[in-house]
């Protein structure tokens, strides 16, 4: 594993919360720059606020995080994408009133607006059907056309660390495995993923490596290959699925 | 009443109706951006008045000048206010900035009775203080202006929100405020663009009406009280429904002197506030909130 300080992601002793109720205990985590990290565990095991932790929406309250070498612990979300980190958020959070290319300019925010075309047709390389529905506001999209607009929209500020919250979440296998190929394709391309998913087999069949989270803390990491083939994690994370799809 | 009478109320409705259209937009610019009501606006409304006849009588600059400085300095005042008052709040507690704003507006109008003192001061008509005919009905000219100027204000507005840059990352944080962190727009400045803008409007508003109805440091509170009846009668958050409320609450008032007596005119504003909120919370012009994505 490569050294600490040529990690494109390092999570150091993170400890975070909500009113004094720690939701994190000392998290350690790293990822190489081109991994594909996933970060698999039951609902409630404080995935989320890891991502959240990590982007500066919920203030660690010890620990360090660090990016690419530069020190963003505490850094405001807004800061921290212009450092080359992007979030596509639980839920998507899309600006519903607003157009497929408002969300798309919106996305590009911190980059200059002549730059603005050119990551707009990558994106919609990407997702060709967010081209056609690029006059619709985000409300009117389907669930899947929303997902593949949040990772596009969090494509535009040009990250180098890319984070996902559950992308799979309440989408056909069909538009799962479409979001997950444009995944392969951005890896391909050099762009780091971290991937937080419930659906744990999905998420190890892509990733590298996986950690596994359990009541806020690293219950244990490994190679996805070796995760899937765990007795304990067939067990309690992946025995809820009866073979499904194969 | 002959139809050129009930023309004469219908145009003394819309002047006064596009006064608290300016006024309603800058309470619905807050309200986007905070969540708050800014009780100060009317205060804004005041001092764009005040200001510009300080800088018309007091610097002695050319009328066109002095408007543009009482706006700007309104504006500057407009953020200031939200840097030193409102932005210290830092959890965005609602009824506490809305508390603030309440306190903020009696310092402003305070303290423009002490710098300017406690009597009516008046403007000379923008062009002529002559009068237009439109079908047997009589219309001054500073109420073109009135007009003009607010629908120069709404163009500018819908401009800055379709098409900038900066209007796109006001709407973003009106609908969401932490995806329009994730990438990359700062919300306390957009709380203190959005107070500015509030303070312009609100002062264009006063300066074009002072003319007509001179201006002094207590006539903030009653155009607050009604461009807040407009804000809320369109549905808050909505800049349209604003102006539309603000124009239905003008005639609504002319009407009233028309059919009723001028009596009531000054309770209308109020009848509506409190019509509004017991039956369509939501404005007449606002969809139900229900929230999808």
């Amino acid at each position: 594993m490569n050294s600490k300080s040529s990690a494109a992601l390092d999570i150091s002793g993170l400890s975070a919360g909500y009113d004094r109720v720690d939701v994190l205990r000392g998290i350690d985590l790293t990822i190489a720059p081109g991994e594909m990290v996933t970060l698999i565990g039951a609902n409630g095991a404080g995935k989320s606020t890891l991502l959240k932790a990590v982007v500066g929406l919920v203030p660690p309250a010890a620990g360090t995080v660090s990016l690419f070498g530069k020190d963003i612990t505490r850094m405001s979300p807004e800061r921290s994408v212009r450092e080359g980190l992007a979030l596509v958020p639980e839920g998507r959070m899309l600006f519903g009133p607003m157009t497929v290319e408002e969300n798309l300019r919106l996305g590009a925010h911190t980059r200059d607006a002549e730059e603005f075309a050119a990551e707009r047709d990558r994106a919609f390389e990407l997702f060709p059907v967010l081209s056609e529905r690029r006059t619709q506001s985000a409300a009117t999209l389907s669930g899947g056309e929303q997902q593949m607009l949040a990772v596009a929209r969090a494509l535009m500020a040009r990250p180098r660390m890319l984070l996902l919250d559950e992308p799979s979440l309440g989408l056909a296998p069909r538009i799962i495995a479409e979001i997950f190929a444009a995944l392969e394709t951005l890896r391909t391309g050099g762009l780091t993923i971290l991937l937080v998913e419930q659906d744990a087999r999905l998420a190890l069949r892509h990733a590298d490596r996986g950690y596994v989270m359990r009541t806020g803390s690293i219950a244990l990491h490994g190679a996805a290959e070796e995760l899937l083939a765990n007795d304990d994690i067939r067990l309690i994370y992946l025995g809820a699925w009866r073979g499904e799809g194969e | 009443m002959g139809a050129v009478e009930l023309l004469q109320f219908a145009l003394a409705g819309l002047k006064n109706g596009a006064i608290y259209a300016l006024v309603a937009l800058g309470f619905t610019l807050v309200y986007a951006a905070t969540g708050a009501i800014n009780f100060a606006q009317g205060e804004f409304y005041m001092l764009g008045g005040m200001l510009s006849v300080w800088a018309y009588a007091g610097l002695g600059l050319p009328l066109p000048l002095a408007g543009l400085v009482g706006v700007a300095m309104t504006a500057l005042v407009g953020g200031v206010f939200e840097l030193l008052a409102v932005r210290p709040r830092k959890d965005g507690d609602l009824l506490a900035i809305i508390i603030i704003t309440v306190g903020g507006s009696m310092v402003l109008s305070s303290a423009a009775r002490h710098l300017f003192g406690p009597l009516e001061k008046a403007l000379p008509a923008f062009t002529s203080t002559g009068t237009v005919s439109i079908f047997g009905a009589v219309l001054e000219i500073q109420s073109l202006w009135i007009l003009g100027l607010t629908t120069l204000a709404v163009v500018a507005l819908w401009y800055l929100y379709n098409r900038t840059s900066l209007g796109r990352a006001m709407r973003a944080c009106a609908v969401n405020r932490d995806a329009a962190r994730l990438v990359g727009i700062d919300p306390r400045r957009i709380v203190t663009v959005s107070f500015m803008l509030a303070a312009a409007l609100g002062a264009l508003a006063g300066l074009a009406v002072t003319p007509l109805t001179q201006t002094a440091f207590d006539v903030g509170p009653s155009v607050g009280i009604k461009g807040f009846a407009a804000a809320i009668l369109g549905g808050l958050g909505n800049p349209i429904a604003a102006v539309a409320g603000g124009i239905v609450l003008g005639m609504l008032e002319s009407m009233s002197i028309a059919f009723i007596s001028s009596t009531y005119k000054d309770a209308i504003a109020l009848v509506v506030l409190l019509g509004v909120l017991f039956w369509r919370p939501q404005g007449i012009f606002g969809a139900s909130r229900r929230e999808k994505v």
